[in-house]
């Protein structure tokens, strides 16, 4: 018997062997009885119905879009390494800015009930908001939609971090606290030396939880604000009526969001204890 | 008793709730001498580890006070070492880092090299020399509590307390490491302060065992000298003459005596009636058929 990984990975490769066959036997152009027209060519061909395209074409589309994904031909028309960048770092910078608010203050709100108690219902309110109906807000505020995109990722970032901070923070063990206060150490250093890498694994979870969200939020945002990025690639494609390009970016999001969650989880992974 | 290295005065814990209040102990009032070594005996809920907390500095009394080297005993403090019986060791950090960490919080301005040394040479004592670099998940029971005890006397507390540290280990092991904690003991003349249920242990450790009646409303009724010269070994304490009159002495209080009003309550003592059963006449009352397993139980 072949080991259970060698036996998932026929398995999946089955899947996606006999999902893309099916997916390019059922989008083929009918054959034309005859050479079609100009027209009938940019009509989709004799079918009256638009089709998806095959994935042959979308892979070939994929070859060559990624063989030269750094180009720069003009604002309508940038390499997809180009878009992917911009909404990279639009994702990076909210997420950071928002990282370094939410630990210290989750840090706050675990270590001191009072101050749980009174930011609570604050949180309870701010957090079910959808981060996409802050954009008329921001834009209004900051007047500068690329800030604004940032400013999205920032605030949709920022509460499963705060949450699972505070949460682990109040959640340390009542030994290992005891262990420093007899140890004397100050507060600054029961945070650092004790609270921290004891919480360390719950708060990577949140942000963990956060780039996933985050990168979710990036696409909507940026078919919003428009200009650059994976966002506004995908709507601008649509737009051109190139389904092509709209499939390739879609999955190059999956490729990049898995990316992204494999990253973290290594952190989550050097970070952790057992007990 | 007032001028001892410790002193406990009139300590008592109370837990009020609506509508009742609960008495878990009062007037509890004992010393302890610079290095003795004292044990502490009772049943479940008495509030044994309570008054270990307190002298820790970790809970706090509803009444009374604890003085010691003629301070008041007030919050956690490195001259108070504990030894909790969950080891509680750091599980982010390896062995030789868990000692460490307290060396360095107790001598801040030793140099590095220093404080390392110093810490491996109490995990060393307790035999830890080769797992310096193992976190504690990669060790045993044991292992974990000698890790533990190695951090508590490299500290070197002028009290050490020791909440029940052999409570979750088999008992193999726990002979094994009780051998160590002794070693240790008589080469450091720490003194020391201990939570058992395990009336052996106590002899064979202790200088002196302190008794406790049942809660609530829980007293130290008697503070049993332990006369048998040291050094113990496990092996042969039982054949001292001592030892069984001590041992049954202890048995019967724990099983006949300590829930008993009438012989341990009531306000007419504040202070532990000192027992010295080596030293009483050999017709004292015979407990040496109490089954064992029953104490277990009761002690549990």
């Amino acid at each position: 018997m072949s080991s259970l990984a060698a036996r998932s990975a026929l398995v999946s490769v089955c899947l996606l062997v006999g999902l893309l066959g099916l997916w390019e036997a059922l989008n083929q152009p009918p054959t034309a009885s005859e050479a079609l027209t100009e027209f009938e060519i940019l009509m989709g061909g004799v079918d009256q119905e638009a089709r998806v395209p095959p994935p042959s074409q979308v892979m070939s589309h994929a070859w060559h879009e990624l063989s030269n994904p750094f180009y720069d031909a003009g604002p309508n028309d940038k390499g997809i390494g180009i878009q992917l960048a911009y909404s990279l770092f639009r994702v990076l910078t909210g997420y950071v800015s928002a990282a370094l608010v939410a630990i210290p203050l989750g840090f706050i709100i675990g270590m001191s009930p009072l101050m749980h108690r009174a930011l609570n219902p604050f949180i309870q309110v701010l957090r079910p908001i959808s981060p996409l109906a802050w954009m008329p807000l921001a834009l209004f505020i900051i007047k500068d939609s690329e800030q604004s995109a940032i400013f999205v990722i920032f605030i949709c970032s920022i509460w499963p971090m705060l949450i699972n901070t505070a949460f682990g923070v109040a959640n340390v063990r009542s030994d290992w606290i005891s262990v420093a206060q007899t140890h004397e150490l100050s507060q600054l250093k029961t945070a650092f030396l004790v609270i921290l890498p004891a919480a360390a694994p719950t708060i990577l979870t949140g942000m963990r939880i956060s780039i996933g969200i985050a990168w979710l939020v990036i696409v909507a945002a940026e078919m919003l604000v428009g200009g650059t990025g994976i966002g506004y690639y995908v709507w601008n494609e649509w737009n051109n009526l190139d389904l092509n390009s709209v499939i390739f970016s879609i999955l190059m999001i999956g490729v990049v969001g898995m990316a992204l969650d494999f990253a973290l989880g290594r952190v989550e992974k050097l970070v952790q204890y057992k007990e | 008793m007032r001028n001892a290295f410790v002193t406990i005065e009139q300590l008592g814990k109370t837990y009020s709730s609506k509508n009742e209040e609960l008495v878990v102990f009062e007037d509890v009032s004992f010393g302890i001498e610079k290095g003795e070594f004292v044990c502490i005996i009772g049943h479940s809920g008495c509030g044994k580890s309570t008054i270990l907390n307190v002298l820790a500095g970790l809970d706090k009394p509803s009444h009374g006070g604890i003085i010691m080297d003629g301070k008041e005993v007030i919050g956690p403090s490195l001259d108070r070492g504990v030894v909790f019986q969950n080891y509680s060791l750091l599980p982010w950090l390896s062995t030789l880092q868990n000692v460490n960490f307290a060396v360095k919080a107790r001598w801040p301005n030793w140099s590095k090299a220093d404080a390392l040394e110093h810490s491996v040479g109490f995990l060393k004592m307790v035999g830890l020399g080769h797992s310096l670099h193992k976190k504690p998940s990669e060790l045993s029971g044991g292992m974990r509590q000698r890790v533990s005890i190695a951090r508590a006397f490299a500290t070197n507390p002028k009290l050490l307390l020791l909440d029940e540290p052999f409570g979750a280990l088999d008992a193999l092991t726990r002979g094994v490491i009780q051998d160590e904690l002794l070693k240790i003991w008589s080469e450091t003349q720490q003194t020391v302060f201990m939570i058992t249920h395990d009336v052996d242990e106590a002899i064979l450790l202790a200088d002196r065992i302190l008794l406790m009646s049942n809660g609530p409303r829980a007293r130290v009724a008697e503070s049993v000298s332990i006369n048998i010269s040291r050094p113990r070994q496990r092996g042969t304490i039982v054949e001292d003459p001592a030892y069984y009159k001590i041992r049954n002495y202890l048995v019967n209080f724990l099983v006949n005596r300590a829930g008993d009003e009438s012989e341990v309550g009531g306000a007419h003592f504040s202070v532990p009636k000192v027992v010295d059963p080596a030293a009483e006449r050999a017709d004292q009352r015979d407990t040496s058929e109490i089954d064992i397993a029953a104490l277990q139980v009761a002690t549990n």
